[in-house]
């Protein structure tokens, strides 16, 4: 398991083994939601906000 | 074969169909819509060789173009744009279930306050309004009396997108504490739950209890004929139970075409995923027959 910061509050985030780009991660820390942009190694952003037509 | 993923967030569903098509060593190409432009005679997007392509974008409106967009570049597409179309879309949704014979909850859609007014009225207390366009259970209301009703309608007219004055009002249907949620391939369901909640939605995506569900032969039959009206693919087909809990009376309320499995896969002894590849290798094949597996 690897690390990386948060990009919200700077804590670090654990990261599971299998991270695909485009994953949501929550920060354990300041509970941001996060996408992963890069998985090797691993780069987090702040996840885009809930759109309306968001869903199935 | 090689297969593209439409995506612009990997949900968990996405997650259990990428390993799915990994651990059988399919070439992936996952397309994240967001970084790509659509053009009339091609895409950024690399399309090169797709056997076959799954829109699980999460964006309504993202999937509704891009697979338009990549049925235009020859590229196979699942879900289709035609059943992607039907399926956003509640008022056509409710006009291909009542088309096709399928019982759904009675409907009334009406573009002015007034006329919206009217047709609740005619509904009675408590009858139900919806976004046209919307999921997870959000932004429905169950109208318990004139009073809310008319602050929900002035909301909507002078808050709402312009989407959001086409009123889509239903009956209320009184379901014993839970709807069935079926995901079927092509009219053949997968697996089935009940989700159960004392809320009157029962959405998983609202904390509903999930629970495996048998299916009897009345079920299967309004699966079928659903997704025949909403033109096949990979669907969530919504079911509640009229008359009660067990009663063998269906009505449909909703397909999904994006539909989201890791609650059902969860709750069953089916996998899901599993069992959707399978499907996904089909179709690839009946689309391009030199797709190898």
């Amino acid at each position: 398991m690897s690390e990386a910061d948060c990009p919200e509050c700077g804590a670090g985030v654990d990261l599971h083994d299998d991270l695909e780009v485009g994953e949501i991660l929550d920060c354990g820390t300041c509970g941001a939601e996060l996408e992963v942009l890069a998985a090797d190694p691993p780069e987090l952003d702040t996840a885009p906000e809930l759109e309306e037509d968001w869903g199935e | 074969m090689k297969i593209g993923i439409l995506y612009s967030r990997i949900r968990q569903d996405e997650k259990l169909l990428l390993n799915e098509l990994r651990d059988r060593d399919h070439e992936i190409e996952k397309i994240d819509v967001r970084k790509h432009q659509f053009g009339l005679d091609g895409t950024t997007a690399n399309i090169d060789d797709l056997d076959l392509a799954v829109d699980r974008c999460l964006s309504t409106s993202r999937s509704l173009y891009a697979t338009r967009f990549l049925d235009h570049y020859d590229v196979p597409v699942v879900n289709s744009p035609e059943t992607a179309d039907v399926c956003a879309d509640k008022v056509k949704n409710s006009l291909a279930l009542d088309g096709a014979g399928v019982p759904t909850p009675d409907t009334k859609v009406a573009f002015t306050v007034d006329a919206a007014m009217e047709a609740i009225e005619s509904f009675g207390y408590p009858c139900v309004l919806k976004p046209v366009v919307g999921s997870w259970g959000r932004l429905m209301a169950k109208l318990d009396s004139k009073s809310a009703a008319e602050a929900i309608l002035e909301h909507k007219k002078v808050l709402g997108h312009y989407e959001h004055k086409v009123f889509y009002v239903q009956e209320f249907v009184d379901k014993p504490g839970r709807d069935i949620r079926v995901v079927a391939v092509d009219g053949e369901p997968v697996a089935a739950m009940t989700r159960t909640s004392d809320h009157w939605l029962t959405n998983a995506a609202k904390g509903g209890d999930t629970d495996a569900f048998e299916l009897d032969d009345t079920a299967r039959d309004l699966v079928e004929k659903a997704s025949d009206a909403v033109g096949g693919g990979l669907l969530g087909v919504d079911l509640m139970e009229v008359g009660g809990e067990e009663s063998g009376e269906y009505t449909v309320h909703e397909i999904n075409h994006t539909v989201e499995f890791k609650a059902l896969n969860g709750c069953v002894d089916v996998d899901v995923p599993a069992t959707v590849v399978d499907w996904l290798e089909t179709k690839a094949n009946e689309a391009t027959p030199e797709a190898t597996q």
